[in-house]
């Protein structure tokens, strides 16, 4: 055995002994360094002659590479066994709590405008909007409610000025005159909003939030309504099958008129929508009246549709199971972050409206 | 409007059970509200359960029961019955009621020193037995029926129907069987020809009075004499009663059952009351009359009243007056039968805030030809009852009554509908309906009968055939799925991201009124007009809000109170500038309330919105001008660089207002017409893959000086080269002099074409000390 290895071998175990960097940064030098065995056989090569340089050389090669290798793997070895050491070191009790965060909720009629808008996207409707305080033509006399009719009845208004002429809208049928003045037919658009009525009771809250929506164009006709309206309520509420009435009612701006009704029936004290042998009124809706459609500059001969008008609170109560209305305004803590919903709960048609 | 199916068949000849009527109703537009069974004296009476019953403490041989009558909560009686023990099922009636032994009404009474709501009663208490030694002893069969009527009734069902503003003839049961008869539900009962013996004429002098707004066209009446007022008998009693209404007199009784029956208010006078004639005229302001609630008003100019020569008898159509009114010992009754203008009915009614079931019909529309047959069934009744003779009538009219007519183009009915509908079968239900129709080439001329004055053109037509023909009968059309515009606008996208994008920092969405108390909204509203509610809902809500922080604070104040210390709430929605309508903006408005919790944590949530939302950090500058609402050193504005638009205020709500609670307010509408106005293509992204090199610097500058403009004058040295200024430090304290404070920055510097050396290095670095040193008065920190 040549002293080349020789001492090769020698530092081969000595490797494999090292066991910390200090002893491994010695080993280095001893093979790789300066003056280390490599370079130091190397150096020799000048004396030689050409055939054992050549053979010589391809032999100091081959241990330097064995010996890289080898020492590669004791760094590798050595640098994880350090690291399980101290790993073995750093226990923490997982158990603790995480550090705080804070969840954000979006209030149930939110969510519920807009997953009805999203139903009503699929089918071609836009969004509209109209001012919450209003005038008296609009939100009345224009939708072919006259001064002194007992109609005005079923509006407790809140006016905001003496001559009852400036008032905030009773209902979102505003938008609908609104919307036509502004363009040309034809219409397809839904109106979600605030409305006012002064009225407060275990059902009833001063404030309350309506969606209107207003079809118009050629040859729009009650069938179309009922299919419109057929689509919603499958689509809000879910359900495959679903029992709906119509049921002949009064709206001055619509002609002729329907309420819409929802099959249910009550299971262990909660309403199940669908089927069942009970009525719920969901909506009102009809075609619209000749007189409004004259006073949004649409001509009646050329023009007819459908408008309906839904109680979004009252939805969002069937929908979620909430039973008192007066609480979706109370605030309450606890109350938003149990029927809020979260933020990146975006209804959308591809993924579904609920999660 | 209630009515029984009994009284429903004087009218309409049918075999229909009571839930296939109630169910025809519903499918032709007269809503079903209620249907219960007849209320009378007994219904009171109902099965309770005593579920503690303990000693008396002041009397011996009394016992306090705690009784479940089927409410939320048990109520208290005082019960002297020796039974009365926990467990016993028995009877219980509530205050008010009557007990028929001796017919005393019950009241909540203190029995000594102890209230009682009610009493449990013996069988002889109900007249059941002479039993009077202890209560009821009901058996365990009653169980299931505690709070459950006592008695259990054998009539009819009272039906009550939510009648809409447009149908004043089925305010009356003839009108409703008309309607069912017309839905093929039996056969409507021809009026017969009421044969009454009338002796001589009407002998008191009528006479209206021709006016500008005179509101009665038409008055009838007639004299019926010698009448012997009295109670009335059972059958009338009872319906009256299932009407809702309380037995009086014969006379009373009748003109009420009438007016239920026929749509057809009536008006009894005590003829000897009246002195001389009567004068249907305007009233003049400050004439003064009470009328039959016992009430005193005082008119103003233009009412319609009915009077004699001594003052008002009556306001017509709505209410009469006490002097003329029939007792039981009227002898002589003047009856009227009379039309009165819906409108200026109403608008009397209105201004004197009185409600009378004669008003709700007039102001709706009566029939105009129903004045002689409402006289003459009434006069039948009346002499029937109360025995009397009747004058022939006398009918007063000032104006020709004539039937409007519409042409109808039938085919409007198919093409609202979107069902075929043969000519034939919209005569016939037209017809059936009580319209007279002549057929005019296509179009049909249609004669609407006097009590329909809801229609007034061809649309309504089309809904009278649809309501009967039956709503279920349209055929339901897919809808299409065609898109005119996108969904949301610009705005409209901005509004949803923006509420998400706030949820998402941790905020919980409310919703709150729209108005708010003056008081709370006075701390908010600066020099905004205050928006007043004419007629609030209550006090404390009584102005439209200028802010949403009123009512956002108020109910995170609540929350406090409720334990929950650590809390952020939102809203996005209407803050109002203006009365007109569209004088509002769109605000999103932050609060938020932690132990510790400085500006810059809201400042955060903001400006990350912001971001979100698509404004960039560097289109924006801090302003540090803020409302009075606000704590005047820890708030800020955001506006944009290029025109000034206000995006956000931020800060500490102003310890006056409230103690220790952040907030935001975003106005929307200047951020999207921002955007709108600086819509910019994203331009295609290029990295430099060049040497970032950074330099730290700590200037001392005044401690008034805003860390934004330093960041602005280092950023302006040279704009390709400088990519980000950071501060990582403000300091204040030793080594530096008390008026000033040591900002320091991170400024990091890359070049997009070359490796920048250390001489280039040193030369940005130069320029940014000199520039700041000279632009900020600093002094660079050695």
């Amino acid at each position: 055995m040549s002293d080349f290895e020789k001492l090769k071998n020698e530092l081969k175990l000595k490797l494999n002994e090292a066991k910390n960097s200090q002893e491994l940064d010695i080993i280095r030098s001893n093979i790789f360094g300066k003056n280390g065995l490599i370079n130091s056989e190397f150096k020799k090569l000048g004396s030689l002659s050409p055939e054992d340089k050549k053979k010589v050389a391809s032999e100091i090669n081959n241990a330097k590479q064995e010996l890289t290798k080898l020492f590669n793997n004791k760094v590798l070895k050595l640098e994880n066994s350090e690291i399980d050491e101290q790993v073995k070191k750093e226990k923490d009790d997982v158990t603790l709590p995480e550090k705080d965060f804070r969840i954000g909720k979006i209030h149930p009629v939110s969510q519920v405008i807009d997953e009805i808008s999203s139903i009503f996207s699929e089918i071609g409707f836009s969004v509209e909007e109209g001012p919450d305080v209003e005038s008296e033509y609009y939100n009345f006399t224009s939708l072919n409610t006259p001064e002194n009719h007992p109609a005005k009845d079923m509006h407790d208004t809140f006016y905001l000025d003496e001559n009852m002429k400036i008032l905030l809208r009773t209902h979102t049928s505003p938008v609908q005159v609104r919307t036509m003045l502004k363009g040309k037919p034809p219409f397809k658009i839904i109106a979600p909003g605030r409305t006012y009525r002064s009225d407060s009771d275990q059902t009833h809250t001063p404030m309350f939030h309506q969606l209107e929506g207003l079809h118009i164009d050629k040859n729009i006709n009650m069938g179309h309504l009922k299919g419109c309206l057929n689509y919603f309520v499958k689509e809000f509420f879910e359900v495959d099958k679903i029992k709906m009435r119509f049921r002949p009612s009064h709206f001055p701006f619509t002609e002729p008129s329907a309420e819409v009704d929802i099959g249910y029936r009550v299971e262990n004290n909660k309403i199940v929508i669908g089927e069942g042998d009970k009525w719920l009124e969901i909506l009102g809706c009809g075609m619209v009246h000749p007189n409004v459609l004259i006073n949004s500059k649409v001509d009646p001969k050329k023009y007819q549709g459908f408008a309906f008008g839904i109680g979004i609170d009252r939805l969002a109560m069937l929908k979620y199971g909430i039973n008192d209305l007066r609480s979706f305004f109370e605030c309450d803590f606890r109350w938003l972050n149990y029927y809020g919903f979260d933020p990146l709960d975006v209804p959308t048609n591809y993924r579904g409206l609920s999660k | 409007m209630k009515f029984t199916r009994d009284w429903l068949k004087e009218h309409l000849k049918t075999n229909k059970s009571e839930a296939q009527i109630i169910e025809k109703l519903n499918h032709t537009g007269l809503e079903v509200e209620k249907v219960e069974p007849v209320k009378n004296e007994l219904s009171d009476f109902v099965v309770a359960k005593i579920i503690k019953s303990e000693k008396h403490p002041n009397a011996d041989r009394l016992k306090l029961c705690h009784v479940d009558i089927g409410k939320k909560e048990l109520v208290k009686v005082v019960c002297g019955g020796p039974n009365a023990k926990e467990n016993l099922l028995t009877v219980y009636a509530p205050p008010g009621s009557v007990i028929p032994k001796n017919n005393m009404k019950l009241e909540i009474s203190k029995i000594r020193g102890e209230t009682s709501y009610g009493m449990l009663c013996s069988e002889a208490e109900l007249n059941l037995s002479n039993e009077s030694e202890g209560i009821i002893e009901l058996n365990q069969n009653y169980k299931k029926k505690v709070g459950k009527n006592y008695f259990e009734s054998n009539s009819d069902n009272v039906i009550e129907l939510s009648i809409t503003p447009n149908r004043p003839d089925c305010l009356g049961i003839r009108g409703i069987a008309r309607d069912l008869s017309a839905s093929g539900f039996g056969k409507l009962i021809e009026n017969k020809n009421i044969k009454i013996k009338k002796n001589g004429k009407q002998t008191l002098k009528v006479k209206i009075e021709k006016s500008k707004n005179q509101a009665c066209s038409l008055f009838g009446s007639c004299l019926i004499k010698n009448i012997k007022n009295k109670e009335s008998p059972d059958w009338l009693k009872e319906r009256i009663i299932s009407l809702g209404l309380r037995p009086i007199s014969a006379v009373v009784d009748v003109t009420n059952y009438v007016m239920f029956d026929l749509n057809r208010p009536l008006h009894a006078y005590d003829v000897d009351k009246i002195k001389k004639g009567i004068i249907v005229r305007n009233s003049k302001k400050g004439e003064k009359f009470k009328a039959l609630d016992n009430k005193d008003y005082s008119l103003d100019d233009d009412m319609c009243v009915i009077s004699d020569h001594e003052g008002v008898l009556g306001l017509g159509g709505i209410i009469g007056g006490i002097r003329s009114g029939t007792e039981l010992n009227t002898k002589n009754i003047l009856l009227e039968s009379a039309f009165f203008d819906p409108e200026i009915t109403r608008k009397t009614a209105k201004k004197l805030q009185l409600n009378s079931d004669a008003k709700f019909r007039f102001e709706r529309g009566i029939d105009p030809n129903s004045i002689q047959i409402g006289l003459d069934k009434a006069s039948e009744m009346i002499i029937k009852i109360c025995g009397g003779e009747v004058s022939r009538s006398d009918i007063q009219s000032t104006k020709k009554l004539e039937n409007k007519k519409i042409l109808f183009d039938p085919t409007l009915a198919s093409k609202t509908i979107g069902i075929k509908l043969k000519n034939k079968e919209i005569i016939n239900i037209l017809e059936e309906l009580g319209f007279k129709i002549k057929k005019k080439g296509k179009n049909l001329s249609v004669e609407i009968p006097s009590w329909r004055p809801d229609i007034h053109g061809q649309i309504d037509l089309v809904e009278e055939i649809i309501r009967i023909k039956g709503f279920d009968k349209i055929q339901s059309i897919e809808p299409e799925r065609k898109r005119l515009k996108p969904t949301l606008d610009f705005f409209q996208r901005h509004f949803h991201l923006a509420q998400r994008s706030v949820a998402s920092k941790g905020y919980l969405e409310t919703i709150t009124w729209s108005f708010t108390d003056e008081k709370i909204n006075n701390n908010f509203k600066e020099n905004v007009e205050e928006i007043k509610i004419v007629n609030p809902i209550s006090s404390d809500l009584n102005v439209l809000r200028n802010s949403l922080y009123p009512n956002l604070i108020f109910f995170l104040k609540k929350n406090i109170d409720r334990g929950f210390e650590n809390q952020s709430l939102f809203e996005i929605g209407p803050s109002f500038i203006g009365k007109k309508p569209g004088e509002q903006i769109t605000v999103v408005c932050g609060v938020r309330k932690e132990n510790e919790i400085d500006i810059f944590d809201i400042k955060k949530d903001l400006v990350q919105t912001l971001v979100e939302l698509g404004i960039d950090r560097k289109e924006t500058k801090i302003d540090i001008d803020t409302p009075s609402y606000y704590h005047p050193g820890r708030s800020g504005s955001i506006k944009t660089k290029n025109d000034q638009s206000l995006i956000a205020y931020f800060g500490q709500i102003h310890p006056k207002i409230v103690d220790n609670i952040y907030g935001f307010e975003i106005f929307l509408e200047n951020l999207v017409k921002y955007k709108t106005k600086n819509k910019k293509e994203k331009p295609t992204i290029a990295f430099s893959d060049y040497q970032k090199s950074e330099r730290d610097f700590a200037f001392v500058v005044q401690k008034d000086f805003q860390a934004q403009v330093l960041i602005e004058i280092i950023s302006n040295v040279d704009k390709s080269l400088i990519k980000n200024v950071k501060i990582f430090d403000v300091y204040e304290g030793e080594n530096i002099p008390t008026d000033k404070k040591s900002i320091a920055l991170k400024v990091t510097i890359q070049s997009d074409s070359k490796t920048l050396n250390e001489k280039d290095l040193n030369e940005i670095s130069r320029k940014i000390i000199l520039n700041v040193e000279e632009k900020a008065s600093a002094k660079l920190r050695s």
